[in-house]
């Protein structure tokens, strides 16, 4: 089989059969292309998760395509990143035809009523976890401070305040302090 | 244009979701909000839709926004937007950026990123709760039962249990407890 065919195939089961997404995805990766296929090491493997956290975008696509591109190149990556979508795709696709007004029927929107809170409650959950596990500097925990309550007054009274555009603020603002850093020396 | 809406919109998403599935969703939010492409009930499905199949919950969200705005050529031009940039910058990281990665200067902003993603996190999961525990006439009290069990429920099994919840798990939990207390109760009052 040529390499850029078994990626597709290994990448579209790869998607096919892992729900929840992110670390979940990340041992049948391990599974699939360093114990099965031998594609990369176990060394690769880690450095690859590291790179996966500290880029942007879904863990398994970086995976997809970090796997792809040591295996065959551009085209390599391209065919493993078209497969692990491509299943997500399809089903998702096919439930935005078939679900129109599921939300009226009484009993399901009251199940969905709970499921917001729930959903809130993990996105809190997150949040703090994240914030108790981070070993959080002066300068750090008022980049949180402050994002946190400009993101909260932005919610409960309705004001125009782009999560995009503190994100772009912070990490400006980590980089000049390590620049005025580098320029007091 | 809305193709080029839903292009721009979920490349910003795929530009700057770090770390994992929830922590992503306070900017699709912020996104499918912002432009009026879902509610917050339609969210709240979706995310669930995207728990109970296979992917990642933000290539799902993608889809279906697409999918629902502008057919199968929005779907697929939202899915390609939220891709892109783990694609380009996993082939940049894997040629030559490997050494740029490790580099303070790309450290420092990182550092700078880290915190204020910690905190949208946070605010956003705050703001969806106090958002469905004031109902119409001010205080939602099923919503604060709800909250106060889910709450419970995630302490008990960190602290004695010592095992994190699945989100799915979850998730089930408070759809059924949302038939319980929504559904039921004013049947039986």
């Amino acid at each position: 089989m040529k390499p850029i065919v078994e990626l597709f195939l290994t990448f579209f089961k790869i998607g096919l059969f892992t729900f929840g997404g992110g670390y979940a995805m990340i041992s049948v990766v391990e599974d699939q292309c360093v114990e099965r296929k031998k594609w990369i090491t176990q060394e690769e493997m880690v450095q690859m998760t590291v790179l996966a956290e500290s880029t942007p975008g879904p863990v398994a696509i970086n995976a997809a395509t970090y796997v792809g591109f040591q295996r065959a190149g551009l085209s390599g990556a391209a065919a493993a990143t078209l497969g692990v979508v491509l299943p997500s795709f399809g089903v998702i696709f096919l439930i935005s035809q078939f679900l129109e007004g599921f939300l009226e029927i009484p009993l399901i929107a009251s199940a969905f009523q709970g499921i917001k809170l729930g959903v809130g409650v993990l996105i809190f959950r997150t949040g703090l976890q994240m914030a108790l596990k981070a070993k959080m500097g002066p300068l750090a925990k008022g980049i949180f401070l402050a994002s946190f309550l400009a993101m909260l007054a932005a919610g409960l009274f309705s004001l125009p305040v782009s999560s995009v555009a503190l994100l772009v603020l912070a990490g400006i603002l980590g980089f000049s302090v390590y620049w005025a850093k580098g320029a007091a020396k | 244009m809305i193709y080029l809406k839903l292009f721009l919109g979920f490349l910003k998403v795929g530009c700057f979701s770090f770390g994992g599935a929830y922590a992503a969703i306070p900017l699709i939010r912020d996104v499918v909000r912002g432009y009026g492409w879902m509610t917050e009930d339609q969210l709240a499905y979706m995310i669930a839709v995207s728990e109970s199949t296979p992917g990642p919950i933000m290539v799902n969200l993608a889809t279906f926004t697409g999918a629902t705005q502008a057919g199968l050529a929005g779907a697929a031009l939202a899915t390609f937007a939220v891709v892109l940039p783990a694609f380009l910058v996993i082939l940049l990281a894997a040629t030559v950026l490997r050494r740029l990665m490790d580099s303070s200067g790309v450290q420092a902003v990182l550092k700078g990123l880290a915190p204020c993603v910690t905190g949208i996190i946070l605010a956003t999961g705050a703001c969806m709760i106090v958002g469905s525990l004031s109902g119409p006439q001010g205080l939602d009290l099923p919503a604060l039962v709800l909250t106060a069990v889910l709450a419970g429920v995630l302490l008990f099994s960190q602290k004695v249990l010592r095992k994190k919840i699945s989100p799915i798990l979850l998730i089930l939990l408070s759809a059924g407890l949302g038939v319980l207390i929504y559904g039921l109760a004013p049947l039986l009052a």
